[in-house]
């Protein structure tokens, strides 16, 4: 089975977020980048399909430039076989040119199955996997929570608003992961030793026009100063009288 | 005049209120832009969907009401949407921000060749661009698109606009040439969630606990505030650390990784405050902590706050909040 891993660099979870001098994008200084944690759990599903099959190739690929080569030898190091980088250099690309120059390069390369995270964590989309699944003419299932490959087609779990639906997807197509999916491995020293030798392809990828533009990055109004009170008498009275939320 | 057309995500033939508020957040924005709001569904046995999207303020009401439909496919669904859209030629598609649109939208703006913004707060028309706001690193910071090109899609975070209401829409019921060939990705089976409480993302109330809890045995005390509040009112929320620690299911995590939220009332109990947790809920628009440390981060966002032992807090809350609830 051909399976393609799609993952992206995004700052930590836990960093700080100041807004760069152009206004419209983070000043990156100071700030750890990292894989993102979705694409984590999209990357051991990827690998645990592999190794349940007993065979296949998982191809890691992401779109950005040359610094996310330290994220795809993480994934390599987690068990990739092979990472493309489509080179994209510093351009600010939206989820409409970042899917069709993904696609652009997926149709060149076999895929039975493309793995991705629910969302990235920087613009937090969620765009991405369906986009691309369209652009494939192929089917998707999004924010899945569990997985089983029976055959050719993939039965999936993924919680909707009060439910959980079961869906039935054929393959080719697009499974994005959420959290509670897998419990990702942690790449150990002999992985990470191998990464350094896996194939690591630069391609420039095939750019479009984004369908969109940033006009602005701002942080949020800080929010109004809060008061402590000394009893839940005095809390829901506040809630009540103040808040009127009760 | 150009269109607005929302996608009102229909369960079991009936709309809920994120549907609802994108009609009123289309008609906003169709004040702005001089459009005319047409609601567009798509399912099987829509009667009670098309009776409350008539009501809902929008100018026409388009249902795609066939059998075709009665599993949600995110493939056919598009299908059938885009068909529509067509002929519907709008300037803006919205639709909530909910599990259906998250994964149907973004199939759709493929297909259309159509930016999307997802997860909006604001809306925007201004030089004749349609644009959005929306929160970016789950609420850190905040960015505003504009389109560059035609249609503008966006899909639109619950709990940000008044539901639209009022009117009688004209209903019409659309042909679709999409066939069961054309399902790929179909639900088989739908398992209604054990319990009855409101989705997190939709409820008024949020009540969330920490590792200040001690263990997932003390969670029926959070559980309870929650039922405190009444039938349907308040859903119950956990931060990443028990999440993690497996007291709580993932789906309850609110945060980076979890789920944002943004209800009336936000009660932080025994959580401290992490920065992954914050951006989760700080667009709450109160925001209660209770915590045993005074120094916590938590009540840096809170409005209110209690420093105390959840243990000995809670109880009194519970009872309080059902006195008040009743009356």
């Amino acid at each position: 089975m051909d399976i393609v891993v799609c993952v992206k660099r995004v700052v930590k979870t836990d960093s700080k977020i100041k807004v760069g001098a152009d206004g419209r994008s983070i000043d990156p200084a100071g700030v750890e980048f990292v894989l993102n944690p979705y694409d984590e759990f999209a990357l051991e599903e990827g690998l645990a399909t592999r190794e349940r099959l007993g065979a296949g190739t998982v191809t890691v690929v992401t779109l950005g430039d040359a610094a996310a080569e330290k994220e795809l030898r993480t994934a390599l190091a987690m068990g990739a076989d092979k990472a493309v980088l489509l080179d994209a250099g510093d351009r600010q690309l939206d989820a409409h040119a970042t899917a069709s120059a993904v696609a652009a390069w997926l149709r060149s390369v076999p895929h039975d199955v493309v793995f991705c995270g629910k969302q990235a964590v920087d613009g937090d989309d969620s765009q991405f996997p369906g986009r691309l699944a369209a652009l494939l003419g192929i089917p998707s299932v999004t924010e899945v929570l569990k997985l089983e490959l029976n055959g050719n087609t993939f039965r999936a779990e993924r919680d909707i608003e009060g439910a959980r639906e079961v869906v039935e997807c054929p393959t080719p197509c697009v499974i994005s992961a959420h959290k509670g999916l897998n419990e990702p491995r942690i790449p150990n020293l002999k992985g990470i030793m191998a990464a350094k030798k896996k194939p690591l392809d630069k391609i420039a990828a095939q750019l479009g026009e984004p369908a969109s533009e940033v006009a602005s990055l701002e942080l949020p109004p800080a929010r109004p100063e809060g008061r402590i009170l000394d009893s839940v008498n005095a809390l829901v009275d506040a809630l009540r009288n103040e808040a009127k939320v009760l | 005049m150009s269109n607005i057309v929302v996608i009102a995500d229909a369960r079991q033939g009936k709309v809920k209120k994120p549907a609802l508020e994108a009609v009123g957040a289309a008609l906003e924005l169709a004040g702005k832009a001089g459009s005319e709001v047409v609601a567009l569904v798509v399912g099987a046995d829509l009667a009670a969907a098309k009776d409350e999207l008539a009501k809902s303020g929008a100018k026409r009401v388009v249902a795609v009401d066939d059998a075709v439909f009665a599993q949600y496919s995110s493939d056919g669904y598009a299908k059938a949407i885009v068909e529509q859209l067509a002929a519907l030629s709008p300037a803006a598609v919205l639709m909530p921000h909910s599990a259906m649109g998250r994964d149907l939208l973004p199939r759709v703006a493929a297909l259309l060749d159509a930016p999307l913004v997802s997860d909006c707060t604001a809306l925007h028309f201004e030089g004749g661009r349609f644009g959005a706001t929306k929160p970016v690193y789950a609420g850190k910071a905040y960015k505003k698109f504009f389109a560059t090109k035609s249609p503008f899609l966006a899909t639109l975070r619950p709990n940000n606009w008044e539901v639209g209401a009022g009117g009688s829409a004209e209903v019409a019921d659309a042909q679709t040439s999409v066939g069961s060939a054309d399902l790929k990705a179909i639900v088989k089976e739908l398992v209604a969630s054990a319990s009855d409480r409101v989705p997190l993302q939709e409820a008024k109330v949020v009540v969330s606990g920490g590792r200040g809890l001690k263990g997932p045995e003390h969670f029926h005390l959070v559980e309870e505030l929650a039922a405190a509040f009444g039938a349907g009112v308040a859903a119950v929320g956990a931060s990443r650390a028990v999440v993690d620690a497996g007291w709580r299911p993932h789906r309850e995590q609110v945060g980076q990784t979890g789920k944002v939220v943004s209800p009336t009332l936000y009660i932080a109990i025994g959580i401290s405050g992490a920065i992954q947790h914050l951006a989760g809920m700080r667009t709450a628009r109160f925001i209660v902590a209770i915590n045993k440390d005074p120094n916590a981060p938590i009540f840096k966002v809170a409005d209110y706050g209690i420093v105390g032992d959840a243990f000995e807090v809670l109880p009194q809350l519970t009872e309080a909040i059902k006195a008040a609830v009743a009356g």
